[in-house]
């Protein structure tokens, strides 16, 4: 069983659950996405073990509750009388960022997750690979794939080192 | 070497979270998730914990006493569902403020005493029975719940106090005068008779 207060747990992976959930569902739905996720998961917190890798744990039930927000958002259109800010849930005009979140949502969704659970939460492929199921070798492919996506559609993506 | 976008962090990150973590705190408490919701006020005696179960206020905690150990307690003896989410403790944290502004001596509010058990519960529910600037001795006080020759249970059972303050152990005094221990320190014991009048 789970000692640590929960509350360390939204204090340490907060942030990181909350960039998952920007790539999976964009920044508009992230939100919602981010609190079906932790009150989720602080439901299932007491059981547990003590043993368990907590990011994976997070980014599995995100996985989940991304694809019943997006599902949510087919069924039911934004109401009109909510004057959209921004053409999409995802780019934001004149933003530094509304390219890449164009680019991100633009990307097949097995290769926008893994890219999420790889290059933002820095799961290794093994964890990804339970996650989407398949191989690791599967995820592997598609987050580079997604990446070599990313950068042909944003050229703005900057380098940096990821773990492998 | 990788090659990746950039899906940093922004500023306003912070500013999100926190509206975020609010809300789960509401949503969670809405579901009866809640189980141990907790806040820090500022006091005359330093920062205190507060924190309460659906059932009442369970623990108060001096800062010396180590808040993060504290709520590791918790976890560990009632629930690891522990959110710091202030609106269940609105009352306490106000009660506490009337109290150290001299407008209230007594407190009223729903407590949990489930973080002790036998005497040392059986005490802790006759100290209010102390009134306001008031003080007994352990020997007294032992002579209260009906055992007279307990002393140094009733010791033990104010030092184990979870709800300092407001269940009022600063009133138990050693049977020569001098104050004895506290969970807040001597001189947080002696500042709350002080302010009682009571010194």
């Amino acid at each position: 069983m789970s000692v640590q207060p929960f509350e360390k747990v939204v204090e340490q992976h907060g942030g990181t659950v909350l960039r998952v959930c920007r790539v999976l569902v964009g920044r508009h739905d992230a939100e919602d996405a981010w609190s079906e996720t932790f009150l989720a998961a602080m439901r299932a917190y007491p059981d547990l073990p003590e043993t368990a890798n907590i990011e994976a744990w997070l980014v599995t039930i995100a996985h989940r509750k991304a694809i019943d927000v997006l599902r949510t958002r087919k069924r039911q259109p934004t109401p009109v009388e909510e004057v959209p800010e921004a053409p999409t849930a995802f780019g934001v005009p004149g933003a530094a960022d509304g390219d890449l979140w164009q680019a991100v949502r633009a990307l097949p969704e097995k290769q926008r997750q893994a890219v999420a659970y790889h290059y933002v939460a820095g799961l290794p492929y093994a964890e990804i690979a339970a996650i989407l199921g398949g191989t690791a070798d599967a995820a592997r492919r598609a987050a580079a794939d997604g990446v070599r996506n990313l950068r042909k559609n944003y050229p703005g993506a900057i380098e940096q080192g990821a773990p492998s | 070497m990788n090659v990746a976008p950039d899906f940093a962090s922004s500023p306003s990150d912070a500013g999100t979270l926190e509206k975020l973590r609010l809300r789960l705190g509401q949503a969670a408490d809405a579901e009866g998730l809640l189980d141990i919701a907790y806040t820090t006020v500022d006091s005359p005696v330093g920062t205190l914990l507060l924190a309460a179960t659906p059932k009442g206020l369970v623990r108060v905690a001096y800062d010396i006493e180590g808040h993060d150990r504290v709520l590791e307690t918790l976890s560990k003896r009632i629930s690891p569902r522990v959110l710091r989410a202030p609106k269940r403790l609105d009352a306490a944290a106000r009660e506490l403020d009337e109290y150290f502004g001299r407008r209230r001596q007594a407190f009223d509010l729903p407590l949990d005493l489930s973080l002790s058990r036998g005497f040392r519960q059986l005490v802790q529910r006759h100290l209010p029975e102390i009134g306001y600037g008031q003080t007994r001795t352990y020997g007294q006080v032992a002579a209260l719940v009906g055992n007279p020759k307990a002393v140094r249970a009733v010791g033990t059972a104010c030092a184990t106090n979870p709800l300092p303050l407001v269940v009022p152990c600063h009133r138990v005094l050693r049977s020569d005068g001098t104050p004895g221990g506290y969970a807040g320190g001597p001189e947080a014991k002696v500042t709350l008779l002080r302010l009682e009048g009571a010194r």
